[in-house]
């Protein structure tokens, strides 16, 4: 019934109203067209050849002196009802033969799908033209000719669709009891296949009907004293530099035509799937939000504790006041997703910043890299990077900041496939700061790219330098990540989950070998994680974010000691399995409901929780901020 | 922990390859070879259906390019012509053999060779084909990357509403009804292109357009599209935090990401191309073949149809396999993968 609703709601927009419309004008046409004008514009008259527009023909008279405006309207019949009639041929031929090799299977279906590609080299236009050789030259032979013609191309569409379906397990289950295949076609198959191509062949006449006014205007289609738009534009052309009207008329009438057509394909599909009523930019700003991917993921490892405070940075690299990120709703009000975050970041220090999905933190660090795009809305009261002031906004940094941050801040991202483009060598990407930056030569930037490789312990960096990322294992691809990073002398290394996408021991190689840079290079590293057993191990300080607020900055060690202050690091910590946990009980975990916002949160998390010992080991009267 | 020893993958390479047969190990061999196959059977599938156009006539072929009034004698007489009175598989062996020597025939109407009218007539055919190809793809490349650099993230609405309006209607005009009326609008009223003929470089501005226009209105918008895709990506963010001018970003990030689709599709609209070619040379009354063709439908010269068809279609099958080695060479992950 949705799928009903989904269609009325369509046909009631804008466009659904204008289809419908545009449909029932030319169904009007084909039925009573040639009923009503049908005697008037055969009548020549040779007293009015090829007349300008006139009160009596409003667009003038042609060479035999009929009205154009009158032939056009009656022509209508002929070209949309040898357009249809195509068009149903062609599709239920085409699904039939899409369909066949499902049901023959083996050899012969495998020759049938490539008889169907061959078919769907060729353009459909030539395959015509091609068989009007054997069919003859008439309206209902062109007709035949363009059926023929969309046959393998609408046969590919439903043997593609067929065939995602048939490996599906309520057809494997028919086909074990023993269903004939031809039967399962139509009952399991077909009816899921429907949606699309219904929605293709309502766009498909829109090309049929131009096609035969091809072949037609070619000669090859409708026959004289019988006339289409094709057979119109046809006489039209030869005598446009005395009647234009006489082919502009007519192949108005086919572009508007086809336009329907198209318009009610556009329509039946925004009905029929169920992605095409999200619109673009919907989409475009779930692009933007944070990931979703830590979501599933699970907190583990450490323990918990009592209060502790961050001791003010002397030095600091990165220093951020009032930072906020909104994002603009449908009403036009602001969705606040940070908060007014503030912290400063030392030299050489490495700060975690751990919290659920959604709860900021990433959006913090991609606003301080200035990779947050409008719609989203960026602002800072201010912000200090490296010795430089920063304005934090939608806009990015300005270009007179390039070599600074691309020098002095590295970035390293989730996913490491995801973050390597795949068109280019993961060398050229390593060396591209080189170019881009460090005013290095071609050679120099790829000799200091293999070096840095070399430094992530890339085995065999010569060859590595060029191939694809594809060709590189996952924890290779965000050590090249890394490398990229360090091609520069980065005094941050801004890290977006970089361990998540990975398993656990390509995890710990990563992990050793940001704090080995650490130490070496004494860059400060800012860790954003969801897992607190790796914040607490790595880093020095660790800052909580909870629904777009900083709640929690703290030392790592007064974490691990038990001192956090807020009930929600504490939940956090308390969620952490240890070996001692009982077991045979659910995992204790923060409800998704559960709201530390207010001052106490012992109720909702006691109600909602199953008691862990973990749990109920815990001091909820702690002050909260 | 050891950093090499994270990475399994590495030291379990030179075991697996060992095992790989010849083909997985030379993928690009391996593909020309498959796509080179495909190639020649698709040929082989064309010639024997040009073959069979004329088999498969109802009636007498002989009898319907004479027309009713022929004698028998005479009929009799293009019977043999045409060689309809050998066995079928003798005729086709020739037919075969005709095409390895280029001896297509001669043209009933005019008595000429079909390889003749051929060689005579292609080049004006495939110069209007390739400079709509190639206006259509570069002028696609260009407006659809920035449209879709304009529109990304949903910004400049009233950009991307008009852009999407006007793409769409140039999309759905077809080549013949765009010659139409850019004749009537350049040719006839503003008479800055002459109406029709192959003559200097003003001749061609006109076809070369109407070919181009909806292919390239379609591409742009696949384009766009794409574009949009692309920028969501990772990587993208990815060399954003590099901070490179807009140019490279777009050039180097982008653009090399978007080739493999758009030339996938292109493929196909290419393909409708060198078959709107037929439309648009009758309009502007153009030298090449898609005049001749019609007229030899129409005035059932049987040879030269059968010639120009298989000439027609052998264009098109490699234009195919151009992109599709095209595509390799810009991307063979994607593609080996694919095959």
């Amino acid at each position: 019934m949705t799928t009903n609703r989904r269609l009325l709601a369509a046909l009631r927009s804008p466009l659904g109203v204008l289809a419908v419309l545009a449909c029932a004008a030319l169904a009007f046409l084909a039925i009573f067209g040639p009923v009503l004008w049908g005697e008037q514009a055969a009548a020549t008259n040779t007293a009015l050849i090829s007349q300008p527009p006139s009160p009596e023909h409003v667009f003038g008279t042609d060479g035999s002196g009929r009205d154009i405006l009158l032939r056009t309207l009656v022509a209508a019949r002929l070209s949309v009802t040898m357009a249809l009639a195509a068009t149903a041929v062609g599709v239920v031929s085409g699904v039939l033969v899409g369909l066949l090799p499902l049901v023959l299977g083996g050899r012969v279906g495998r020759w049938i799908v490539a008889g169907i590609n061959i078919g769907v080299a060729f353009p459909g236009l030539l395959l015509a033209i091609a068989f009007s050789v054997i069919l003859g030259q008439s309206g209902v032979a062109a007709s035949l000719a363009i059926a023929i013609a969309m046959m393998p191309n609408y046969g590919r569409l439903t043997h593609n669709l067929a065939a995602s379906v048939w490996g599906r397990d309520y057809v494997s289950a028919a086909l074990v009891l023993g269903i004939p295949k031809r039967v399962i076609v139509f009952r399991h198959v077909l009816p899921n296949v429907r949606d699309p191509l219904i929605v293709n062949a309502a766009i498909t006449a829109g090309g049929t009907l131009v096609s035969f006014a091809g072949l037609s205007f070619l000669g090859l289609g409708v026959q004289v004293p019988q006339y289409d738009w094709g057979r119109m534009l046809n006489e039209g052309v030869a005598r446009i530099f005395v009647t234009p009207a006489a082919a502009l008329v007519p192949g108005i009438a086919i572009i508007l035509a086809g336009l329907t057509f198209v318009l009610l394909g556009e329509v039946l599909g925004k009905a029929l799937t169920p992605e095409g009523t999200r619109s673009l930019s919907a989409r475009a700003l779930r692009s933007l939000m944070p990931t979703r991917r830590g979501a599933e993921a699970q907190r583990h490892a450490g323990a918990a504790g009592a209060v502790g405070a961050a001791q003010p940075a002397v030095d600091t690299v990165l220093s951020v006041r009032d930072l906020r990120v909104s994002a603009p709703q449908a009403g036009g009000t602001l969705k606040p997703l940070v908060e007014g975050v503030s912290f400063d970041i030392a030299r050489g220090e490495i700060v975690g910043v751990v919290g659920e999905s959604g709860s900021g933190k990433s959006l913090t660090l991609m606003s301080v890299a200035g990779l947050v795009e409008a719609p989203l809305h960026v602002s800072a009261a201010a912000a200090h990077f490296d010795g430089e002031s920063l304005t934090l906004s939608e806009h990015g940094h300005p270009a007179s900041l390039n070599h600074h941050l691309g020098q002095r801040l590295a970035m390293v991202f989730q996913d490491p496939m995801s973050s390597l483009n795949p068109a280019i060598h993961v060398g050229d990407q390593v060396a591209e700061t080189g170019l881009l930056h460090l005013d290095m030569s071609r050679a120099g930037a790829k000799a200091a790219a293999i070096e840095r490789l070399t430094d992530v312990r890339i085995p065999d960096p010569e060859r590595r330098y060029g191939q694809y990322p594809h060709e590189y294992s996952g924890g290779m691809r965000q050590r090249a990540m890394i490398a990229a990073g360090l091609m520069g002398t980065p005094s941050l290394i801004l890290a977006d989950e970089p361990t998540t996408a990975l398993d656990v021991t390509v995890q710990a190689g990563i992990l050793e070998l940001l704090k080995r840079i650490n130490e070496a290079e004494g860059t400060a590293i800012m860790f954003v994680s969801h897992d607190i057993a790796v914040v607490t191990s790595l880093c020095t300080r660790v800052i909580v974010m909870y629904r777009g607020k900083l709640v929690e900055d703290i030392t790592a060690d007064d974490l691990r000691a038990g001192n956090a202050a807020h009930p929600y690091t504490r939940a956090l910590m308390a969620t952490v399995p240890t070996m001692d946990s009982p077991r045979g009980e659910p995992m204790a975990s923060i409800p998704d409901d559960a709201d530390f916002s207010g001052t106490s949160p012992i109720g909702v998390i006691e109600e909602l929780v199953p008691t862990t010992e973990a749990i109920r080991q815990l001091d909820f009267e702690g002050p909260t901020r | 922990m050891s950093a090499t020893s994270a990475d399994p993958e590495v030291t379990a390479r030179p075991v697996a390859r060992q095992q790989e047969s010849v083909w997985a190990r030379n993928p690009w061999a391996g593909y020309l070879l498959r796509r080179s196959g495909y190639f020649v059977v698709s040929l082989f599938v064309l010639v024997t259906i040009s073959f069979l156009l004329v088999q498969l006539i109802p009636g007498d072929p002989a009898r319907l390019s004479l027309g009713e009034a022929a004698t028998p004698e005479a009929v009799e007489a293009r019977r043999v012509e045409l060689g309809l009175d050998r066995p079928l598989i003798v005729q086709y062996l020739s037919f075969w053999a005709g095409l390895f020597t280029g001896n297509l025939g001669e043209s009933i109407s005019s008595r000429m060779p079909v390889i003749d009218v051929i060689v005579q007539r292609a080049p004006a055919t495939l110069e209007i084909a390739f400079a709509a190809v190639a206006i259509a793809l570069i002028v696609a490349v260009c407006l659809g990357l920035a449209f879709g650099a304009l529109t990304r993230g949903g910004r400049r609405r009233g950009t991307e509403v008009g852009f999407t309006s006007v793409s769409a209607v140039l999309a759905v005009i077809p080549e013949f009804l765009a010659g139409i009326l850019l004749v009537y609008l350049f040719a006839v009223t503003l008479q800055l292109f002459p109406v029709a003929g192959r003559s200097d470089f003003l001749s061609y501005v006109l076809p070369v357009t109407a070919l181009a226009l909806g292919p390239a209105a379609s591409l742009t918008r696949i384009v766009r599209a794409e574009t949009l895709t692309v920028l969501q990506q990772d990587y993208v963010r990815t060399a954003r935090s590099r901070r490179m001018p807009a140019i490279r970003l777009y050039g180097k990030h982008v653009l090399p990401n978007l080739l493999t689709s758009t030339l996938t599709i292109s493929g196909l609209l290419l393909g409708s191309m060198i078959a709107g070619t037929v439309l648009v040379e009758n309009i502007f009354a153009w030298p090449g073949l898609g005049g001749v063709i019609v007229q030899s439908i129409q005035g059932k010269d049987y040879p030269l149809v059968q010639g120009i068809i298989i000439f027609y279609g052998a264009v098109v099958l490699l234009i195919n396999l151009v992109i599709d080695i095209a595509l390799i060479l810009l991307d063979p992950r994607t593609a080996l993968d694919k095959s």
